[in-house]
């Protein structure tokens, strides 16, 4: 890289002027993320401290501890821990058999392709694929009966519920637990583990004191990830159980569409609940990131 | 480690299950519509649905426009940091990650109080002024992986000495920006412009609160309404995504082979 | 009494063949070298003796065990890695303790024998430390104390300073072979760098496509190299085409002179083209070197490079280089000079290819 410092050959001699360019280059962005991104979500952030006439207070936020909406918060937590952590366990095999594994390079090509793709198919359509597979008359609902004359719905299943929603969500947290773990476990040096047979450990020894002991922060962090990601989902969930499962984001968008809870702020306060919820977990997903990244120097 | 591999077998079956059993209950399920046998009823029946031509359409059209005035966007603002404001890089990251953070309906719940009739900005006073506010909302929410797709394209080019280099010939900014810069980030251009078709094309949240008529609520309706259709739809919406991606492979590929010119 | 005895080894990845029939017999406390260019198959020899490979032929045994059957984990070998292998998520002590506390050692014991070992490699004041922090110098060193640690019978280094800066290689190798011979530890040191093994070896094994060229002492390496390849891969050589002129006289030709060889020629028939090596600082251009034969030629070019001049010439169509310390009184032959190079006719070493 060089190391001019102005790189203009036709520059004005005033260096304010150069300045005043350098600044107003980068405006357009700062003024859209302005308007369209940063500014309404801290409207809503400081809507959520006022009451309707404009007086600052906590009332909003006291009022989110009411059993409907804790109740809320609490769905969306269960199923997000619950899809995230699925996602994750069944990822870290598929990352681990791709990278580890010793199986032929075309299976570790065709699982990242596909995992790119599949962590995209979210929203409606996702719903729509899961009605018709384990659906009451879906693909799968229908092959146990006849085949193995097994009555899935019969067990008290029902695709329309929280394990239902959890089950469709870890469709796409699989693949990007994929897509982020490989490039983690890509670093594991080949060495570490030679060195650590060499020194007389078993596999066992080198799983439970080297490998992990590594791994954890990228693990943790992804999970966190996925975590937040379910957490602020909606698409899905409303195609799948619609309203019949009050998961906040659902929540929110009936407040915004019909004000069901009879007071705006209160909508923005649990929005605010959102942001924190998400806020949070990226923020500890991107800490365990960096120090991950720290120790694979 | 002849156990280990059965292992890692034994995962990717499972795994691949998971995967592929959804598609083919889809498939199968969207085949079902005529009684007793397999037949594309379903299919005919989207294609001849008007709202499904109707929305479709107003998607492709939104999706063309966002990736068009996103890249008009992102494209000079990533070179512009690399180039003149170094310093601002680790900041304009962090907003491009914002839409990521925060979710997508928290952030149309802003838009909802901040540009409704009574503010400054009506945009959702008028069909026109809504439209334009769902692209903005569609820019926003594929930022992230524009913004990365171009700034890993300009760091693999350095457009530093491409630029000095341009100068030193004699080239104004507006040269430099159409032919020497944007032709040579292309690759990264059209990734991000391939997620960003996905993404709009199914997007949901956005749509449904501005009542706009896209493809997303479109979807959604007839998953309300209709039996065998919302399968179809699934299986089209999925395809469109899986030839993005297969596009976004392409080009990636193309862009490696061919030499950045100086 | 051989310490570590390799009979035989054999080693082919599918149709290839990586190392053919490799035997050598290394005595305890020996520190022995396998010198050659990448993909001669000494790294892999190393990783057949650590167990990271299985042989496809022949036999390994150390201290009279045949290791075939051990795994790595069993062989109670110390090994160094060239890219260090620390592991990140420890400090220096508990990498240094790893294989202790591996083995079930005590706490107490484990920390009194890593501080030995710190000591050892003068290291003690970081033991807090971890491998992010620290030069790939340091690392190596820290890698090193991990292998000796458990006391291993045997220690193996794969190319350790590869991957550091000139000067600090130097001054490691010096430090890795002080502490070998005050341990009086068997050692197999793998590299590519010729000086390297030749400082530091007590015998250097010459390795060319997955054979043993030659084995010896750096002296004799050097000095009575066995094939050509061996010849050009240690230090700078100058190989001269000869005519043989009378094999029984064991005279020989280069260009127009004649020159009566120390070493035979019976072997080859008149007329017949040899290669013959000469090492740069055989010759001298003084009349008052120790000489009893010379070569005359036109100097091509003269490089002063400090404490040597190294000048080309050219002879009968030969162009030898040969290196003279600097002199003060001395200019430099200048280019097209006519120079005669005085040398003993024993150092003109007959190459078998």
């Amino acid at each position: 890289m060089s190391t001019v410092s102005t790189p203009m050959v036709s520059s004005a001699p005033l260096i304010n002027k150069d300045r005043v360019i350098d600044w107003l280059g980068i405006a357009p962005f700062i003024i859209f993320s302005m308007l369209f991104l940063i500014i309404p979500t801290l409207y809503l952030v400081a809507g959520a401290f006022l009451t309707p006439e404009g007086d600052l207070t906590l009332k909003n936020i006291g009022d989110l501890f009411t059993p409907s909406i804790m109740s809320a918060y609490w769905i969306s937590i269960r199923v997000s821990v619950a899809s995230a952590l699925g996602g994750a366990l069944i990822g870290f095999f598929l990352a681990w058999a791709i990278v580890l594994g010793g199986l032929p390079s075309w299976v570790r090509s065709t699982l990242l392709t596909f995992s790119g793709v599949a962590s995209n198919f979210a929203g409606v359509p996702l719903a729509f694929a899961f009605l018709a597979t384990l659906g009451r008359t879906g693909l799968v609902t229908v092959f146990l009966r006849e085949w193995f004359d097994f009555n899935l719905y019969g067990t008290g299943f029902n695709l329309l519920s929280f394990f239902g929603l959890t089950i469709t969500y870890i469709y796409f947290q699989i693949p990007l637990m994929v897509l982020i773990l490989t490039p983690a476990l890509d670093g594991m040096k080949k060495e570490w583990r030679e060195a650590s047979q060499i020194l007389g450990a078993t596999n066992r020894q080198y799983w439970t004191m080297v490998a992990m002991p590594i791994l954890w922060p990228s693990l943790l962090g992804t999970t966190l990830l996925l975590f937040a990601n379910a957490f602020g989902a909606i698409a899905t969930a409303f195609a799948l159980t619609g309203s019949s499962l009050p998961i906040v984001p659902i929540l929110l968008y009936a407040q915004i569409r019909g004000d069901v809870l009879h007071n705006a702020n209160l909508g923005y306060a649990i929005a605010l609940g959102m942001i924190v919820i998400t806020g949070v977990s990226n923020i500890l997903y991107l800490m365990l990131r960096m120090r991950a990244e720290r120790w694979q120097k | 480690m002849k156990a280990q591999r059965l292992g890692a077998w034994v995962a990717i079956i499972v795994g691949a299950s998971y995967f592929i059993i959804p598609l083919i209950g889809t498939i199968e399920f969207s085949l079902r519509m005529r009684r007793g046998e397999y037949s594309l009823d379903a299919y005919q029946s989207v294609f001849s649905d008007a709202s499904f031509r109707e929305t479709f359409g107003y998607s492709m059209l939104m999706a063309l426009l966002t990736i068009v005035f996103g890249m008009l966007l992102v494209v000079p603002t990533a070179y512009w940091v690399r180039l003149r404001l170094p310093q601002m890089r680790q900041v304009v990251e962090f907003i491009t990650l914002l839409p990521l953070v925060i979710p997508a309906i928290v952030i149309v719940f802003g838009y909802l109080r901040m540009y409704n009739s009574s503010s400054y900005l009506p945009l959702t006073g008028s069909t026109i002024g809504t439209n334009i506010l769902l692209v903005f909302s569609y820019i926003t929410l594929s930022l992230p992986y524009m913004y990365r797709a171009v700034d890993t394209a300009m760091r693999a080019i350095d457009v530093r000495t491409l630029t000095e280099a341009a100068e030193s010939l004699g080239a104004r900014w507006t040269t430099i920006m159409f032919k020497c810069i944007f032709p040579n980030v292309m690759s990264g251009v059209l990734s991000g412009a391939f997620i960003t078709l996905a993404i709009v094309m199914g997007e949901f949240t956005f749509a449904a609160l501005l009542n706009r008529p896209a493809f997303g609520p479109y979807l959604q309706l007839v998953g309300a309404n209709k039996a065998y259709e919302p399968s179809a739809l699934a299986v089209i919406a999925f395809s469109i995504t899986w030839l993005s991606m297969g596009l976004l492979n392409l080009v990636s590929r193309f862009g490696k082979a061919a030499p950045a010119k100086a | 009494m051989s310490f570590l005895t390799l009979t035989n080894i054999q080693k082919s990845f599918g149709p290839v063949q990586v190392v053919k029939n490799f035997n050598m017999d290394i005595q305890k406390g020996e520190f022995v070298s396998f010198l050659g260019p990448s993909g001669c198959g000494k790294t892999t020899v190393l990783r057949m003796i650590a167990g990271f490979e299985t042989p496809t032929g022949g036999t390994l045994t150390i201290n009279g065990k045949d290791q075939s059957a051990l795994k790595p984990n069993q062989r109670n070998i110390g090994m160094v890695f060239q890219a260090y292998a620390l592991f990140p998520n420890m400090s220096v002590h508990d990498n240094v303790a790893f294989g202790l506390k591996v083995a079930g050692a005590q706490k107490p014991e484990i920390d009194k024998r890593v501080k030995e070992m710190l000591g050892l490699i003068k290291l003690d004041h970081l033991a807090d430390r971890f491998p992010y922090q620290m030069s790939g110098g340091q690392q190596q060193r820290v890698a090193l104390a991990r292998a000796l640690a458990v006391k291993p019978q045997v220690l193996l280094l794969d190319e350790p300073l590869s991957a550091l800066d000139a000067k600090i290689r130097v001054s490691l190798r010096e430090e890795i072979r002080q502490i070998q011979q005050s341990l009086g530890i068997t050692t197999v040191f793998v590299t590519h760098d010729q000086e390297e093994a030749l400082s530091i070896s007590d015998r250097i094994v010459v390795m060319n496509a997955g054979k043993a060229d030659q084995i010896g002492s750096p002296f004799e390496i050097y000095n009575t190299p066995a094939t050509r390849f061996v010849a050009s891969f240690v230090g700078t050589l100058n190989l001269i085409e000869a005519k043989v002129v009378d094999p029984d006289q064991n005279r020989i030709q280069i260009g127009d002179q004649a020159i009566t060889l120390k070493q035979s020629v019976a072997a080859h028939k008149a007329g017949e083209t040899i290669s013959l090596a000469l090492r740069p600082e055989a010759g001298s251009l003084s009349d008052s070197a120790k000489s009893d034969t010379a070569l005359t030629g036109q100097v091509v070019s003269a490089h002063f490079l400090g404490s040597v001049i190294r000048t080309r010439m050219n002879v009968g169509g030969n162009v030898i280089s040969f290196d003279m310390f600097n002199s003060p009184g001395t200019t430099p032959p200048s280019a097209g000079e006519t120079v005669t190079l005085r040398f003993m006719a024993a150092d003109l070493l007959v190459i078998r290819d």
